[in-house]
């Protein structure tokens, strides 16, 4: 496997934490995920944490400008990307700057000196050269000039020095492939086929890389390679690399297929869930319409209309979109059709931080429209999770027949992890029936789950009309009726709590009764586990739980809750899920711990909460 | 079927139906002398004349008097939400290819918080009919003023005049390069009818503004032009392939001189072509009862044939599903760089 015939000796260690952090353009994002797709086939578990900023290409050089791609691997199952980074690669002082305070103590850092001017320290706004004023004293410094050596290993080629000085990022790749012992196929391979058009950058592209491995052996940059074995303890199956948009796109296919509909999606691009949107686009054998609409609510409404005609009707978008969605969510409430919602919620109010991960839509999606418009919420916890979490949003919008929202965010959206790929045959199908008989039709007459059937329009004899005003039980017909209205609200929010009936009661990890549990939803599920863990090797067993539906909560709470003196609840917003709990569930001790930072929780935040209430 | 059996009989035409078959069992709610009841005994009529079974037909509305529309035809109707009708008109003509799609609005639905969705639909060219109900006003919120109500026009929310310059939605349908445009009149039956056939048998978004009288808000807003007496003298009508004449004689014709549309006598009158290449012929022709004296056009300014949207998003489906095979949940999920954990 290893190309090199390195002298140095392999130490083998549990789990690496690697940041890659450079200009927007410097590719740092690829380079990360180049180094998580060769940690995939090896067999570490792994897990991601892309981080960048809201713009393009914001100014060269700047602070603001820095893009980050975290990754850890292991040989351990891992939940999270990790705390703090073992090794910081930095292209240029303001990633270092912006960067080096996550760095372990005693970590390495590599530092691209050939970026390291004055007028590039000018550009980061700082004042003094941290490669000379002992700032970087506590750490292992690597002083590379990756400009240099890029314009060495690429000699003779036809490229422009401009596209030369863009292979930096390769080459900076192969030097930490070098130190980790790893396969440079993968990526070669990659580079032939994402640059097929363009041999002379596929063959420079693929010489830095050489160069950036070689380098580590001929120049002698460090004291020892390191190995991390495959993971052997992650459950047996087959397993490929997910990224959290791409897990909601194969579980809403696979969500209408396990139904017997065809989607439709209509969605307007929106910062982090445009990739479902491109997805679900190029899935057009597997009969999805796809439509670009001119706004989001355009986008709802032909969801909605698609599912009126019989699609599964599907719509993505983030918060702000979300927001502009909800008067037509209200509609496909009244008229009780299927849809699905999917919001992979990022830092708000307003346009707010667009790049970045939060959890504050849950009462926007739980409560966000006007008058009494109750709906599912089902919310995903992991990248890998999320592609159970849309076939389980589908299930319940057809089985229901109602809108369900889906909750993702920002750092589940971008983040990737290994997923155990599920057994065709354990995927249990929820086949939509299309009402057909002619004999005592009532548009809005329900079966035992309280659905209304679904009716396609053609279908002769059953010509009938909806629409948003209030309708009378079982006819349909309008009707401004006092007593039938408060029946009616009253019976839609009833089937929206009928969903509790289908789903399970989450299970409680760790001690069944004690001093403290930490109860999660979404995105904070890792961070959350990985605390657990932590506190339990410090001989302090905490229980864990976590919701995947938010709205309706299950049943069984209450009993689970009162087995234990605080209930903690971690999560990326000021307390929503704490608000809704509270409501539901009086007489527990909820202890609310919000972040609303933009980043996910760190596992030493958690285990510090806990050990707080813990009184340790 | 199996291939060998030929069938010995074709379908049969589709008889023409009582129009009664195409009246919901809702009471209308109109008020009495609406402009909206002769419309939709028109539309009625018109579907009993064609014989489009009513299984197939799909009413989408937005939010207004006249969105209620399909509530009182007995086929199947989705009464949406204000504005939005486009958007949902779309995804069910897409979705649903079958299915003859109208689409019933009014100018403040249509052309105010809906406008920008009906600009979309135009251009995409989606195969629907719209309805577009012009009383330059809104009639279900009780008489405020609306993007086609004239400028100076005294409402409850313009005491002292509308500030706003109007829409025209003749002109913003050109805009929009809709490839069916025309104008129609509540109480001209017969012109009507035939302009609805035509928008009813054209492939793609057919845009049809209708002069449609609210007696209650802003009655007799159109009679200068459509009061019987002088509704022959005031309206000059667009017949495909006739010239534009006009005139209770017959005897006055309209001319399109480069950027002018002139009153001539029916000897000099253009013939009217609403399929050629520039729509600058209908745009001129859209202007022309700005000018005092002028008569006001109505029947057909524009119908060109274009792609559908519909059609182009199943296409696409369908080239993708034999270029690729039709997708399996095996190969969406067990696929690219797999590894094994024993
Ligand atoms: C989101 C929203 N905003 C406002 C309204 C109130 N509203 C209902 S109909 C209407 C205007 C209708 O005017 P028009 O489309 O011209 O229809 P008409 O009643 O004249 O036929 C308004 C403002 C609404 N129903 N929904
Ligand atoms: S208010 Fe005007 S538009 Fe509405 S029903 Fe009455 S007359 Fe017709
Ligand atoms: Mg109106």
């Amino acid at each position: 496997m290893a190309q090199s015939t390195s002298e140095l000796p392999l130490q083998l260690i549990d789990s690496v934490v690697i940041r890659f952090a450079g200009d927007s353009g410097d590719g740092m994002q690829i380079t990360g995920s180049q180094f998580t797709h060769t940690a995939a086939l090896f067999g570490n578990d792994l897990a991601t944490f892309p981080d960048f900023p809201a713009e393009i290409r914001a100014p060269a050089g700047t602070q603001p400008g820095v893009s980050g791609f975290q990754i850890r691997f292991a040989a351990s199952d891992i939940h999270t990307p990790g705390d703090a980074p073992d090794v910081l690669v930095a292209m240029n002082p303001a990633a270092l700057a912006v960067n080096i305070k996550d760095l372990k103590p005693g970590g390495t850092v590599v530092v691209n000196t050939g970026q390291f001017g004055d007028a590039d320290l000018a550009k980061a706004k700082l004042t003094s050269n941290p490669l000379k004023d002992h700032s970087l004293d506590a750490y292992r410094v690597i002083e590379v000039d990756i400009n240099k050596r890029v314009i060495e290993a690429l000699q003779g080629s036809t490229l422009s020095p401009k596209e030369v000085q863009r292979c930096k990022n390769f080459y900076t790749l192969g030097l930490m492939y070098w130190l980790y012992n790893r396969d440079l196929e993968p990526t070669l391979k990659w580079l032939s086929e994402k640059f097929a058009k363009e041999p002379a950058m596929v063959e420079a592209n693929q010489k830095a890389l050489r160069a950036g491995y070689n380098a580590g052996d001929i120049h002698e940059l460090f004291q020892g390679r390191y190995e991390v074995p495959r993971c052997e303890v992650l459950p047996a199956g087959t397993y490929r690399n997910i990224m959290g948009n791409q897990a909601v796109s194969l579980g809403l296919i696979a969500g209408a297929e396990l139904a017997g509909l065809k989607i439709f999606i209509g969605s307007y691009p929106i910062t982090p869930a445009s990739p479902i949107l491109e997805t679900l686009a190029s899935y057009k054998h597997f009969g999805v319409l796809s439509m670009q609409a001119e706004d989001e609510i355009a986008a709802v409404c032909a969801a909605i209309g698609a599912s009126y005609a019989g699609h599964l009707g599907v719509t993505s978008t983030s918060g702000p979109g979300l927001a502009l969605k909800q008067e037509g969510i209200g509609l496909a409430i009244a008229i009780e059709l299927p849809l699905v919602i999917v919001d992979v919620q990022r830092g708000g109010p307003s346009t707010g931080l667009p790049t970045k991960t939060e959890q504050a839509d849950l009462l926007q999606a739980v409560f966000g429209r006007n008058s009494e418009a109750w709906l599912p919420v089902v919310a995903c916890a992991t990248p890998s999770d999320a592609f159970e979490c849309a076939v389980e949003a589908c299930r319940i919008a057809v089985q229901y027949m109602t809108p369900v929202i889906l909750l993702s965010d920002g750092y589940i959206a971008n983040g990737s992890e290994p997923w155990r790929l599920p057994k065709i045959e354990d995927l249990k199908p929820f086949p939509a029936s299309f009402r057909t008989e002619l004999e005592n039709f009532l548009p809005y007459d329900r079966n035992a789950d309280l659905a209304r059937p679904w009716v396609k329009p053609g279908t002769p004899g059953l010509e009938h009309r909806v629409g948003g005003l209030e309708k009378a039980h079982l006819t349909g017909h309008i009707s401004y009726d006092a007593e039938n209205h408060e029946f009616m609200v009253n019976m839609r929010a009833a089937k929206v709590m009928k969903v509790r009936d289908s789903i399970p009661t989450p299970q409680v990890h760790g001690p069944q009764k004690g001093k403290v549990l930490i109860l999660g939803w979404g995105s904070t599920y890792g961070s959350i586990w990985g605390a657990q863990e932590k506190l339990a090797e410090e001989g302090l067993e905490v229980a864990r739980m976590h919701l995947r539906h938010v709205w309706p909560l299950p049943h069984g709470l209450a009993e689970i809750f009162a087995r234990y003196e605080t209930v903690l609840v971690p999560e990326m917003n000021l307390g929503q899920l704490v608000r809704l709990l509270r409501s539901e569930l009086p007489g527990v001790n909820f202890q609310s711990y919000p972040k609303v930072q933009g980043q996910p929780f760190r596992v030493h935040e958690l285990t510090a909460k806990v050990k707080q209430l813990l009184g340790r | 079927m199996p291939d060998d059996i030929v069938p010995t009989t074709t379908a049969p035409k589709p008889a023409p139906l009582d129009k009664k078959a195409y009246k919901s069992d809702q009471e209308v709610r109109w008020c009495p002398g609406c402009g909206d009841y002769s419309i939709l005994n028109a539309v009625q009529q018109l579907l009993a004349t064609l014989g489009v079974p009513r299984h197939q037909l799909c009413f989408v509305s937005g939010i207004g008097c006249s969105s209620r529309f399909p509530y009182y035809m007995n086929t199947y109707g989705l009464h949406s939400i204000h504005g939005r009708a486009p958007a949902f008109a779309t995804s069910i003509k897409t979705a649903n290819p079958d299915l003859q799609v109208w689409l019933a609005t009014g100018d403040g639905d249509g052309l105010s918080i809906g406008g920008n969705h009906m600009l979309h639909m135009l251009r995409r060219n989606v195969d629907v009919k719209v309805l577009l109900f012009n009383n330059q006003i809104y009639g279900l919120t009780k008489g405020q003023y609306s993007p086609t109500s004239p400028p100076g026009l005294k409402t409850k929310t313009s005491p002292m005049g509308s500030v706003d310059r109007a829409v025209d939605p003749i002109r913003f349908a050109l805009g929009c390069g809709a490839t069916f445009i025309a104008r129609t009149i509540d109480t001209h039956q017969k012109h009507m009818l035939a302009v609805l056939e035509a928008a009813a048998k054209h492939k793609g978004t057919a845009f049809v503004e209708i002069f449609q009288n609210c007696v209650i808000f802003n009655d007799g807003c159109f009679d200068d032009v459509i009061e019987r007496s002088v509704r022959d003298d005031k309206t000059v009508d667009l017949v495909p392939g006739k010239p534009l004449v006009f005139g209770k004689q017959l005897d006055k014709g309209v001319k399109i001189d480069a950027a002018e549309a002139r009153v001539v006598t029916a000897a000099e009158a253009t013939p009217w072509d609403p399929s050629t290449r520039s729509a600058a012929g209908a745009f001129v022709l859209s202007e022309m009862a700005e000018q005092p004296g002028n008569p006001t056009p109505i029947g057909i300014f524009r119908s060109i044939s274009a792609p559908t949207f519909d059609e182009g998003m199943n296409k696409q489906v369908q080239t993708a599903i034999a270029k690729r095979g039709a997708g399996k949940l095996k190969d969406l999920l067990w696929t690219g760089d797999m590894w094994d954990v024993k």
